[in-house]
């Protein structure tokens, strides 16, 4: 039994995570609120080495180092492009632990023969199932969002029905490990959990990965607190409800944020309804321009707008970009950059994009704050953005991103957008925005467009 | 303490904390709370020890040697990446604070 101090610090360090969460979740105190939560993850590691009798201190020691390493070279190496990949890979190996622990712990207490209440076996099966599902849907996203593979959806015949039959399997197999637990059952259970996530995932596409994420992020978190059950470790179990608590919720934010429904984002592509578009480039005509054009229309504005997109943070030109605006300021033009809030490839990415070119805080106006700006804007100048000012969201109710809040960029004076190429977004759709009379487009390099508009804009 | 009617309050409690707690969260943070929360889960570290540790067998050892290693780099990693993260945000806060007093 677990010692009445240990208790007491595990309950501590609870509430430490709860105060980290909290902290989280507003800006002034997100830092102090994570390092809250680091904390109290270190101590609730240290304490079993204090007060049990561990065997094997050295082989467990070891595997925290290389798993520390690891995890800290891959946060350091990360460039914020990759964050979201990032954070389902983090996702996807803690889930992957936890089922794990589970299915370790089911053997241990097999062999040890006595006889299991149901409830502690039905949590074990839940661990094992939803842990794997977590670590192969993850893989897929990350696979995804890395492009190692399309990340549009992956839909073909049958896949349906044999989803639904392997997650039919799935529930009967944890049935199967709640009446006559044995080790094959549970270790079927944790093969068909991967092939479950794989199935989940692969439909997704698009702009929806990233909210699949967030979703399995929310599974892990419930996976650990069935883990904190089975193990009757109450740390684990809070801890684990928390995440996925907030997790869940944080889903449904996000999907809010983009007009869609969590079941449409995972199931939507089985109906033809998912952010599936065509992805191909049009040849319709435009009206195309070079960067002394564009300068001289940015040059004698009042008042710009700049719609950053993940394509600056590809071309990696968020420094050029600031270059220019600051040099557009120095000139009298009021400039301020209209943060879509699902910028970039997840919620708040274009924010800390932009954080790390070092643009003032103040110059970021989220979007509900600037929509009504732009029909007083000289010049919209949308930077390698598209799905989140495509007018389709307010006017096609067929289109995949249809009832997604959109920034009002078609109410400014002129739009100027720098482009590598006529492709559509990541949602795959055609944006009438570029074929608008008031549209400029100059292509090329996000960076080498910004470069040249620079030096065209200190020649005027 | 095992009765199970307690833990299932426990977790009643915390689902509502763990809503309760972020509600206010603005879309601003959404990547790095999202990213923050997948490092508290990296505590499973703390299952898997618990397991490897209480153990001779040695197929138990072998796979839970591997379960500390994937928890380790979820908990330590989360941490890690969420702070570089929220570094960016905090940097220009305090030049953002002196912009304001030199004007």
């Amino acid at each position: 039994m677990t010692p009445t101090w240990v208790q007491l610090v595990y309950l501590a360090c609870a509430v430490c995570f709860i105060l980290a969460l909290k902290g989280l979740s507003g800006p002034k105190t997100a830092r102090t609120g994570n390092l809250i939560g680091a904390a109290a993850a270190v101590v609730g590691i240290i304490l079993p080495f204090i007060y049990l009798d561990l065997r094997h201190v050295w082989l467990i020691v070891a595997g925290i180092v290389v798993g520390a390493i690891g995890g800290v070279v891959g946060a350091r190496k990360v460039q914020m492009t990759q964050m979201p990949q990032m954070v389902a890979l983090f996702n996807g190996v803690g889930g992957g632990a936890a089922s794990l622990v589970a299915l370790l712990e089911l053997q241990e207490r097999l062999t040890a023969g006595s006889s299991i209440h149901w409830f502690i076996l039905a949590a074990t099966a839940f661990t094992i199932g939803v842990g794997a599902i977590s670590f192969s849907g993850s893989a897929i996203t990350f696979a995804k969002l890395q492009e190692l593979m399309t990340s549009r959806p992956v839909v073909f015949p049958g896949l349906p029905v044999l989803f639904g039959g392997g997650f039919i399997a799935a529930v009967a197999l944890a049935v199967l490990t709640v009446t006559g637990p044995n080790m094959t059952v549970a270790i079927i259970l944790g093969v068909l959990g991967l092939l479950v996530g794989l199935l989940l995932v692969l439909p997704v596409g698009g702009a929806d990965v990233p909210i699949v994420i967030s979703l399995l992020n929310a599974f892990t978190g419930l996976t650990v607190a069935a883990g904190g059950y089975v193990l009757q470790n109450t740390l684990l179990l809070v801890a684990g409800t928390l995440v996925g608590a907030s997790g869940t919720f944080l889903t449904l934010l996000m999907a809010r944020a983009m007009g869609r429904s969590v079941t449409n984002i995972l199931f939507g592509a089985l109906k033809g309804g998912s952010t599936l578009g065509a992805g191909v480039a049009s040849d319709r005509p435009v009206r195309s321009a070079g960067p002394e054009d564009v300068a001289i229309l940015l040059g004698y504005a009042d008042r710009v707008i700049i719609v950053p997109g993940y394509g600056l943070a590809v071309a990696q030109a968020q420094h050029t970009l600031r270059e220019l605006v600051d040099v557009l300021i120095a000139r009298g033009t009021k400039v301020d950059y209209a943060i879509h809030p699902v910028a970039g490839r997840m919620p708040g990415h274009m924010n800390v994009l932009l954080a790390e070119a070092q643009v003032p805080y103040e110059q970021l106006v989220e979007m509900d704050d600037i929509n009504g700006e732009f029909k007083h804007a000289d010049v919209a100048l949308v930077v390698g953005a598209n799905d989140v000012v495509n007018p389709a969201a307010k006017t096609t109710p067929g289109a995949p991103i249809y009832g997604m809040p959109i920034l009002n960029a078609d109410d400014a004076q002129q739009i100027v957008f720098l482009k590598r190429s006529m492709r559509p977004g990541f949602a795959g759709i055609e944006n009438e925005l570029l074929f608008d009379p008031k549209t400029t487009l100059l292509f090329g390099d996000a960076k080498e467009s910004l470069g040249k508009l620079l030096n065209a804009v200190k020649a005027l | 303490m095992s009765e199970p009617v307690v833990w299932l309050t426990i977790f009643i409690l915390s689902v509502f904390v763990g809503t309760e707690v972020i509600s206010k969260v603005s879309s601003t943070l959404h990547t790095p709370l999202m990213s923050g929360a997948n490092a508290i889960h990296g505590i499973i570290l703390l299952g898997a020890i618990l397991v490897t540790g209480s153990s001779d067998n040695t197929a138990v050892l072998v796979v839970g040697f591997i379960a500390i290693v994937l928890a380790a780099v979820n908990m330590v990693g989360g941490f890690v990446v969420t702070d570089r993260m929220l570094q960016m945000f905090s940097r220009k806060k305090p030049k953002a604070v002196k912009k304001g007093a030199d004007a």
